[in-house]
């Protein structure tokens, strides 16, 4: 029992994380109908600007949680920039093309992000400094660190933060209108352009918030950490029926229980084939997925 | 161009460039020491003055500058592809097989290495063509199948000491019927779901190779693969390797060619073209879409298992997701559904790369680039398919 909820903790956290991905994967797919591949890159490129950021902020003698702020902030907006210039240059002359070619465009793109960052960042592992994650509290048999603590609570915050702008704000009406019809909100005057460009920035956003803590999590980063990961958080996003933000957080959480189960429960070495079972199973079975809405055929 | 657009242009051009300097820095500048600047403007120069360059070139070409050159140019082209629609298909085909033969005769042992990466990645690519280029099924997961017939041909004789010859079927077929069984579960998808499916597929295959212990050796890889034997005469020299797959090579160019002509090759273009139209013609979609997969499959297992061969190791790492889509990437740029164009594609991202050794490190960063960069300006590739239409969704 015991064993159980702590993989039940463990996959709470991870869930937490493919769910922040997974979000940004939803958003886009929602607005513009692309898988954008390189989403798992700015994940990475996330976790990268988190290390760098951190240790020269520590360097530097700021206090540590000062110093997690700062650079989570400041990856994120990072991200966004860096979303932002990969959508004008590799998506946004695309928009009329073939779903082939912004594929296609999106693969290259991924591809060219990660070795830019194995150009600057080097092959080997960069590992995170560890004052911050260091720490933790047991409960019987059950310990949980400060930092699951602190990645549950940084995912809801995000969440929530994320709710208010989609569903609160002027932005996130436009890009609900914009994600169930371009061309009539476009004529109600929203500019769709821009509106495709912020959604970018805030999934990107949000990957990169997932990034750091993927690094704090496990205590390195590495320029090929996008890729698994972002498959995953996909895999998350189809699971909770795409475009749907719930469903992306369901899905997360679904994918990072079932990861730490089979885990700990089945084989470790196959834990990754799961998630992707998962994803192949819903996607035969019910492609909308769990909480989607139907999908007319041309979209599928 | 009116000197308005010429100045929105460089003003594009300039926020660009601002933009990437933001980018750039914090990855290159921002040591845990202290900043840093000279790396970064030394790689910012460089990217600067390039975009400058291009640009100016740009405008020339606009302006009309170019032409005294452009026209002759183009000119000489036109008179060549003409001279190559006379010529009879024979007498070239002859000519690219002899020099293919002479080859390895008057080169050396790394061209010769070269030479037959560049010949398993045309079986690969043109495999991949008929899945991808003929029925329209866009695969991620190819490489599993390539993986597949390595294994096979390496556990064959491994275990069993059965012999190259005897295996190479066995290894297409084994592939084959992963392919169907790939297949099969996918056909109901289309386009983004189908990807995003066959790779999840291609990254089981890689996981079950890498941690079946007992079967493939995990990680390790499997050791000491022989060589092919013929009438006692064994293949040990990469020459005659290079034989070996040249003949595999030219077998698969036929097959393809005669698919793409025949009956089946024709039913899997009008389902690339338009799927319900193509159901409602009669064509049985659901069995010609798992038989492209199986023939796809086929043609990659044969080359798995010359890889088994050539390298006498097989492990995991060879057939990750970036191999599926380097084999991918050949098919587009070369051109979709046309043969002479997924060769040249194989030869553009093959042969060229090993020009520029030097670079080696930027290799991969270029090949995600130029894929992005060639979606943009020629999407349907370097020698685009006679017969190509545009899907009835995407028309506008």
């Amino acid at each position: 029992m015991d064993f159980f909820l702590q993989q039940l903790i463990n996959g709470i956290t991870l869930g937490g994380v493919y769910a922040l991905i997974a979000l940004g994967y939803t958003m886009v797919y929602g607005i513009i109908q692309l898988i954008n591949f390189a989403h798992g890159e700015f994940f990475a490129a996330g976790g990268y600007m988190g290390v760098i950021l951190i240790s020269y902020l520590s360097s530097q003698g700021v206090n540590p949680y000062a110093c997690l702020a700062i650079s989570l902030v400041l990856s994120m907006g990072y991200c966004a920039l860096l979303a932002m210039a990969v959508e004008q240059l590799a998506y946004k002359p695309l928009r009329q093309a073939s779903r082939l070619a912004a594929l296609l465009s999106a693969l290259g793109m991924s591809i060219f992000l990660q070795n830019g960052l194995m150009l600057t960042q080097g092959v080997y592992d960069r590992p995170y400094p560890t004052e911050i994650t260091s720490g933790g509290f047991e409960i019987g048999a059950i310990s949980i660190s400060y930092m699951q603590i602190l990645i549950v609570a940084l995912t809801a915050f995000l969440l929530v933060a994320l709710n208010i702008l989609v569903f609160k704000t002027r932005i996130g009406r436009a890009m609900r209108a914009t994600a169930q019809d371009k061309v009539m909100s476009a004529l109600v005057g929203i500019n769709s352009n821009r509106i495709i460009a912020l959604t970018f920035a805030v999934g990107a956003g949000l990957a990169a918030a997932a990034g750091i803590m993927v690094g704090l999590y496990y205590g390195s980063v590495n320029y090929t950490m996008g890729f698994v990961p972002g498959i995953k958080a996909f895999a998350a996003a189809v699971l909770g029926g795409i475009g749907n933000i719930t469903g992306a957080l369901v899905g997360g959480l679904i994918i990072g229980m079932v990861e730490i189960f089979a885990a700990g429960y089945i084989s470790g070495e196959y834990k990754d084939v799961f998630a992707f079972i998962i994803l192949i199973g819903v996607l035969y079975f019910k492609p909308t997925g769990i909480m989607g809405e139907n999908v007319d055929d041309t979209r599928v | 161009m009116t000197i308005r657009e010429s100045k929105r242009l460089w003003l594009a051009c300039g926020v660009g460039l601002a933009w990437f300097l933001l980018l750039l820095w914090p990855l290159l500048g921002i040591k845990p020491d202290g900043l840093e600047f000279t790396a970064t403007f030394k790689v910012f120069g460089y990217v600067a003055v390039a975009a400058v360059f291009i640009m100016f070139f740009y405008q020339v070409k606009e302006a009309g500058y170019l032409d005294a050159v452009g026209t002759p140019a183009k000119q000489a082209t036109n008179a060549l592809s003409r001279a190559y629609e006379k010529a009879p298909t024979w007498l070239l085909l002859g000519i690219v097989l002899a020099a293919a033969v002479v080859y390895p005769l008057v080169t050396q042992r790394y061209a010769h290495d070269v030479a037959i990466s560049v010949l398993i990645y045309i079986c690969l690519g043109l495999g991949l063509n008929i899945v991808v280029g003929l029925a329209g099924l866009l695969d991620l997961g190819y490489i599993a199948f390539y993986g597949v017939g390595a294994y096979t041909y390496a556990i064959l004789s491994i275990n069993y000491g059965l012999s190259f010859w005897l295996c190479l079927p066995i290894a297409a077929v084994i592939a084959a019927v992963a392919g169907c069984i790939i297949g099969y579960p996918t056909l109901r998808m289309r386009g983004d779901y189908l990807a995003i499916v066959t790779l999840g597929f291609g990254e089981i295959v890689r996981l079950i190779l890498n941690n079946w212990m007992s079967l493939t050796n995990g990680p390790n890889g499997i050791l000491s693969i022989p060589r092919p034997e013929l009438f006692g005469y064994e293949f040990r020299s990469l020459s005659s390797m290079y034989y070996v797959i040249l003949a595999l090579a030219v077998v698969t160019i036929l097959a393809v060619y005669r698919l793409n002509y025949s009956r089946i090759g024709r039913a899997w273009e009008a389902i690339r073209e338009d799927e319900t139209a193509a159901e409602l013609m009669g064509v049985n979609t659901f069995l010609l879409k798992l038989l492209a997969y199986a023939m796809g499959a086929t043609f990659a297992g044969f080359a798995g298992a010359f890889f088994a061969a050539r390298m006498k190791f097989v492990g995991p790492e060879s057939f990750t997701f970036l191999e599926s889509a380097m084999v991918l990437a050949m098919v587009i740029l070369g051109g979709m559904g046309s043969i002479p164009g997924v060769i040249l594609g194989v030869l553009a991202l093959v042969a060229l790369p090993e020009l520029f050794r030097g670079f080696e490190l930027y290799r991969m960063l270029v090949f995600g680039g130029a894929m992005t960069l060639m979606m943009l300006v020629r999407p349907a590739g370097i020698w685009p398919a006679k017969r190509v239409g545009r899907r009835s969704e995407e028309a506008d």
